[in-house]
Formats: structure tokens, sequence, C-alpha cells
């Protein structure tokens, strides 16, 4: 729904925007950072994919690196690349509560059919 | 929740579509002053994660039973996989890079970026089209066995999402080179940015926990 106000009012509108939501005030991040976050990443997932050859009884150890590389990829890309490290904490909480829903249901569930015992 | 547009009378009818065509830089305020259209994409892909969710717990608890079909260990290829992991990722940054020159209005370079994001999209999908292929040679149909089909449907799945993905960019550098962006044309690719780096991000927790980690 829309509703068109008269300049007067317009004062009235400004201050969620003034609070430091106004889109267009965004952090501003230059290129070279975003390809220094590149480069890390695919260091990382070089790392990852060297444990596909590393030796059978280094299987823990790969099984920690593999699962914490993961979860370092994901959270860089969500914070880095899609910008939540410096936008709404609004968009971060619509996320998360579905990353939060989705990681609980389906953690529930794999228990529920003894998947880690 | 309401959209505020602020109006001017003193401006012309010309005046007043010009500014509608230009909401989105500075004279379009929400109630909470954020875009309504980003609290979509965000909500959207909140409700995305469980959707993987599903399928990627689903393909956890039947990747053992390859009945009398090839198992995991027997058909990856962790370096063609691995390669089309780095291509999608790179992607991630070209979309990223697209993003910031939207910003700065600099139409060349979002082109440009837009069209080697789709390029290193379209790569990726190629990479799992032929993998695919090989899979199925190798004797894993999609219902040989229970790992088959949820392999097949989680990862097609995602396959999915990046041709949907391909297809926005496509449409999008078919847009801007027409200059016919609707509304802040920044956010525009901004949004579709969101989208891309959420399949990139669903593809970051596949590949580790379906390829990597061994069944």
């Amino acid at each position: 729904m829309s509703a068109v106000i008269e300049p007067a009012d317009a004062a009235h509108a400004a201050p969620a925007a003034a609070h430091g939501h106004d889109p267009h005030a965004e952090h501003k991040v230059r290129n070279i950072t975003f390809i220094k976050v590149a480069i890390f990443l695919a260091i990382i997932t070089a790392l990852e994919t060297s444990t596909y050859w590393w030796p059978d009884d280094m299987h823990t150890v790969g099984m920690v690196v593999l699962f914490v590389s993961m979860i370092i990829k994901f959270f860089v890309i969500l914070l880095w690349f899609m910008h939540l490290k410096w936008d709404s904490w609004l968009f971060s909480m619509l996320f998360y509560i579905g990353l939060f829903l989705a990681v609980a249901v389906y953690v529930v569930a794999l228990f529920t059919f003894k998947f880690f015992a | 929740m309401a959209d505020i547009a602020i109006h001017d009378p003193g401006h012309t009818a010309g005046h007043d579509a010009h500014d509608a065509h230009d909401a989105g830089h500075g004279a379009h305020v929400t109630a909470t002053g954020l875009s309504n259209n980003k609290l979509a994409m965000w909500l959207f892909l909140g409700t995305e994660c469980l959707l993987f969710g599903g399928l990627i717990s689903t393909y956890m608890l039947y990747r053992g039973r390859v009945g009398t079909g090839p198992g995991p260990g027997a058909i990856f290829d962790i370096p063609l996989t691995s390669v089309s992991s780095f291509i999608l990722l790179m992607s991630s940054l070209t979309m990223v890079l697209a993003v910031n020159s939207a910003k700065e209005h600099d139409d060349r370079n979002t082109y440009l970026w837009l069209t080697a994001t789709a390029i290193l999209g379209a790569l990726f999908v190629g990479g799992q089209v032929y993998e695919f292929t090989a899979f199925y040679q190798e004797g894993l149909g999609f219902t040989t066995s229970l790992f088959g089909s949820s392999f097949y449907t989680l990862t097609g799945f995602h396959g999915v999402h990046v041709t949907l993905g391909i297809i926005m960019l496509m449409a999008l550098v078919g847009i801007i080179s027409r200059n016919r962006v609707p509304g802040d044309k920044a956010e525009v690719v901004e949004l579709i940015g969101l989208y891309w780096h959420f399949v990139d991000v669903v593809w970051v927790i596949i590949f580790t926990l379906v390829y990597l980690i061994p069944a």
C-alpha cells in the first residue's frame, strides 16, 4: 500500500533513515577487499579438497578441518559478499531465523532416525 | 508495510514520472527505513534454508543405502567437482564486483561483471550435466537406489537454482543494456546478487557434506 505525503510531513518519515537505516548511506567496500576475501575462500577450498588425499589415519583431523572450513566459508560469504556485516540487523534476523529453524528441525529429524548412533 | 512516497506539488507531471522512476535514489522512504524488496529477498532466503536443509538431511540419511548400484566412493570425481566449486566461488566474486559497479553507476562494468557471473554459472551447470551423465553411464540412475534418488534430488535442485540465477542475470543484462531497469538499478543488481551468493553458500555445504565427507 502506498501513501502520498506532503514535504512538511517528510520529516516524520525521515527518522528511520536517519537512524542508520538509509539504504543509500550504506558502507562502501572497495573491490580489493572482495578480491582478498575471494583469495582467502579459494585457499580454504584448496585445503578442503586436499583432505580427500590425506592418509586414513588422519581421518578425524580431516573431518574437523572440513567442518571448520565449511562453517568459515559459509559465514565469510554471508558477512562479506552478502553484506550482512554492514547491513541492518533486521536482514540478519530474517535469515538467521530460517537458518536456525532448518538446523534445529533437521538435526532433531536425524536424531529421530538414529543417524548419529 | 506501507510505502511512503514524498510528493512535491510544485513538480510537473513529467517531473513526477521521472521521480517515480528514480524512486530508489532517495525519494522512496519505507516505514522501517529499509528496502521492502531487500527484506522480502532475505525472508525468501531464510525459507530456502528450510528447503535445502530438508534435502541435505534426507541425503545424509540415505547416502549409505546404495542397494545394487554404485556408492558415493565409487563414482564421485573429486578433482572435477573441486574445479566446479572453485568456478562457483569465483562467480560470487564477479557478482559482488557487479554490485559495486552498479552502486557507482558504472553501467559498463556492471554489464561486464554480470555477464562474467552468468558465464561462470553456466560453466558450473555444464560441469554438473557432465557429472550426471558420467554417473548415469556408470549405473547410477534416479531410481537405482535411495542414495541415487536423494543425491540427484539434492544436487538437481541446486542446479535448477543456479540455472534460474543465470536466467535472471541474463535478463538483467538485457534490461540494463536497454536502460529499462525499474526503480533503483543498484538495488535490483544487489537483490539478484543476494540470490546468487545464497546459491554459492548452499554449494559450500553440499560440496563438504556430500562429496568430501566419506559415507
